[in-house]
């Protein structure tokens, strides 16, 4: 039995769904917790029109919630397997925010979805899978 | 003292654009009528605005006195602001101070970006270039000066924007003048002049977002598409009002349409075209670095002794001021729309932030332009607005006229959109918020374009400047009332951070 979990990049796609299957068995094998991070890709160097600047709050808050509704299926999915979730719904760098959340729960190791396109477009478009395998400091599984 | 040898062989594309006339005198029917209906008006709005006394052999406007003063008052009050807390300005745009927590909501950097987005247009490359046409390169020096006295005027009406906003039930935040003077005001028991200030500052800022928000930009752009298709001679030139149509129907499409992907583009492409074209004055001023010292020489000795300048030194003071507050709008309350909407608990950190407007605006972005031009040798021509900046780019590049013709419509799309968003606040203050009534607005806003390409630059010049200065009379009044509100927001807001309540986080 493990306290660190197993952290989990999800993002409302069939991979991020493979992903949440694929760790929730990993974590019944070692015994351990899942912890499921929701990024919502945020610069705050973006620019919006004065409109959207108006509307953020409001729009921040439909986010939120439209990302807890879609974080259900992959709960359901864990629901029935002996594992205790957690998850969270962060705006930032996709990459970055990874990163320092592994840190701040201990995760032993992170697991993503890859959606499977070519890895030529992957390349160019420097995927997430891309950028973790890269710079995490843990090891990293993408389910493909 | 200065010749036209070292520029290159680019004469080919000066000569195009001296036979562009001054003031467009187009003498196509539909231009004319609207022209002959518009101008009268406008003359009388201009004339009650710019009341003038005379100083010596010159002129000079009030409303412009009035918002050096306020500058000027606000700097001294709050002890040189803009110098002590540039620093701590910069630290807050970068983020050192943003909850983490916060992500996803407004940044102190998007507020900013927004509000320089409204300002940083057609103010910075062709009101410059009036500015130096009529008060010489000395115009620059004041220019400068208003620029930095203005920070303290953004850092005060900025403040106030965040600390009396509106926070609606369903999210949405907005704020400015029309709001903080009706609260502030009220809350020093003043609740009857705060509602007039504001609903004065509500009818100008309307006619500041149809003038110096909307027609004067729509005019400007003509006038570049124009000088690039061949002046005089070129099949639109006496088609502003076709031009105007088509930039309305863009317009229109965006605000009233609601069609982000053609704002978005604007987007992503307008601060490409700032950096373009801030670049290119570096590279011009990079390749006559001899003349460098020629140009600022210039530039203090037309300020002090206003030589060749119409009025002298007072003259070339007149321009540069005018042209500063026209550019950066420190004091005229328009950029307190635009900063009310970021995530903070401190009203005042917003303030530290804005005061960095006016400083990129006007000392960053018009002093390029105004270096640009004086070493150009382009002053000695008649050329003036944004004809003359383009004729000092074309010395070094011959190719940019066409790029500044793109930058030039873009920027002035830009400005329209922020100041139609601008106006639609005032209309609402004043009628209430409703779709049918924000149609309204939105419709006779596109009205406005057409009529803005159509006319000659002077009157719109004198109308846009008329409204725009007019801003200034209510929330100056306001900011005078409401300065203590700022100083008190500022003292407990460096106590917090000396108690280490407020800290960086990163």
């Amino acid at each position: 039995m493990s306290e660190h979990p197993i952290l989990v990049g999800f993002d409302g796609t069939d991979a991020a769904h493979r992903a949440v299957k694929f760790a929730g068995i990993r974590a019944e094998a070692e015994g351990c917790p899942i912890h499921i991070a929701y990024i919502l890709e945020w610069s705050p160097y973006s620019f919006l029109s004065a409109q959207e600047l108006e509307e953020r709050h409001q729009r921040r808050s439909e986010e939120l919630i439209r990302a807890e509704a879609t974080l259900n299926p992959a709960l359901e999915i864990l629901k029935n397997k002996n594992i205790n979730v957690t998850y969270e719904v962060r705006y930032g760098h996709s990459g970055e925010l990874m990163c320092k959340i592994a840190k701040e729960k201990q995760a032993t190791q992170i697991i993503i979805g890859r959606k499977g396109g070519s890895s030529l477009g992957a390349r160019l478009l420097g995927s997430l899978a891309l950028t973790l395998v890269q710079a995490a400091p843990l090891p990293v599984t993408v389910v493909p | 003292m200065f010749s036209l040898k070292w520029i290159p062989a680019s004469m080919a594309g000066i000569a195009i654009l001296s036979y562009a006339p001054l003031a467009q005198a187009q003498e196509g029917g539909m231009d004319q009528v609207i022209n002959e209906t518009i101008a009268p008006i406008s003359d009388v709005i201009a004339g009650a605005i710019f009341y003038t006394i005379p100083i010596g052999d010159t002129d000079f406007p009030l409303i412009v006195g009035w918002l050096v003063l306020a500058a000027a008052i606000f700097t001294l009050y709050f002890g040189f602001v803009q110098f002590r807390k540039f620093g701590h300005a910069i630290a807050l745009v970068k983020g050192d101070y943003s909850d983490p927590d916060d992500a996803g909501e407004v940044s102190h950097f998007q507020a900013l970006a927004t509000a320089l987005s409204g300002t940083v247009g057609l103010g910075n490359i062709a009101g410059v270039a009036v500015a130096i046409s009529i008060g010489g390169p000395g115009a620059t020096f004041w220019m400068i000066l208003a620029g930095l006295l203005g920070m303290a005027s953004k850092f005060t009406e900025c403040t106030l924007g965040v600390k009396y906003r509106n926070e609606y039930a369903d999210g949405r935040v907005s704020g400015g003048p029309m709001y903080y003077l009706t609260k502030g005001l009220a809350e020093q028991g003043k609740p009857g002049l705060g509602r007039i200030l504001a609903i004065v500052f509500s009818i100008c800022c309307i006619g500041g977002a149809v003038g110096g928000g909307n027609m004067f930009q729509a005019n400007q752009a003509f006038q570049q598409i124009v000088n690039v298709t061949g002046g005089d001679q070129s099949f639109i030139a006496d088609s502003g009002w076709l031009f105007g149509l088509v930039m309305a129907i863009i317009v229109g499409m965006v605000i009233i349409g609601g069609i982000k992907s053609i704002a978005k583009v604007t987007e992503k492409i307008v601060p490409l075209m700032a950096v373009i074209y801030v670049l290119s004055g570096l590279v011009i001023i990079g390749m006559n670095i001899e003349h460098v010292g020629d140009a600022f020489y210039r530039i203090f000795d037309g300020a002090f002794t206003g030589a060749g300048v119409a009025g002298g030194t007072v003259g070339a003071l007149i321009q540069g001021f005018k042209r500063a507050a026209f550019s950066n709008e420190a004091g005229i309350g328009s950029a307190a729309i635009a900063h009310s909407a970021v995530r903070t608990k401190e009203p005042i950190t917003e303030g530290y932030v804005a005061l960095l407007e006016p400083f990129i605006d006007t000392v960053v972005i018009c002093t390029m332009t105004a270096v640009v031009i004086t070493i150009s040798g382009q002053l000695q021509t008649n050329l003036t607005g944004v004809e003359l900046t383009s004729a000092a780019y074309a010395t070094a590049f011959t190719w940019f006229p066409m790029i500044l013709a793109l930058a030039v419509v873009l920027f002035a799309f830009s400005t329209m959109l922020s100041w139609s968003y601008y106006g639609l606040k005032a209309w609402t203050y004043l009628f209430g918020e409703g779709k049918g009534k924000e149609i309204v607005f939105k419709a006779f806003f596109c009205l406005c374009v057409i009529i803005g390409a159509s006319m000659n630059l002077a009157p719109v010049i004198n109308f846009s400047d008329a409204m725009i200065f007019a801003m200034a009379l209510p929330n100056i009044v306001g900011l005078y009332f409401l300065m203590p509100v700022v100083k008190r927001e500022a003292t407990q807001y460096w106590q917090k951070i000396d108690r280490g309540e407020i800290k960086k986080v990163k």
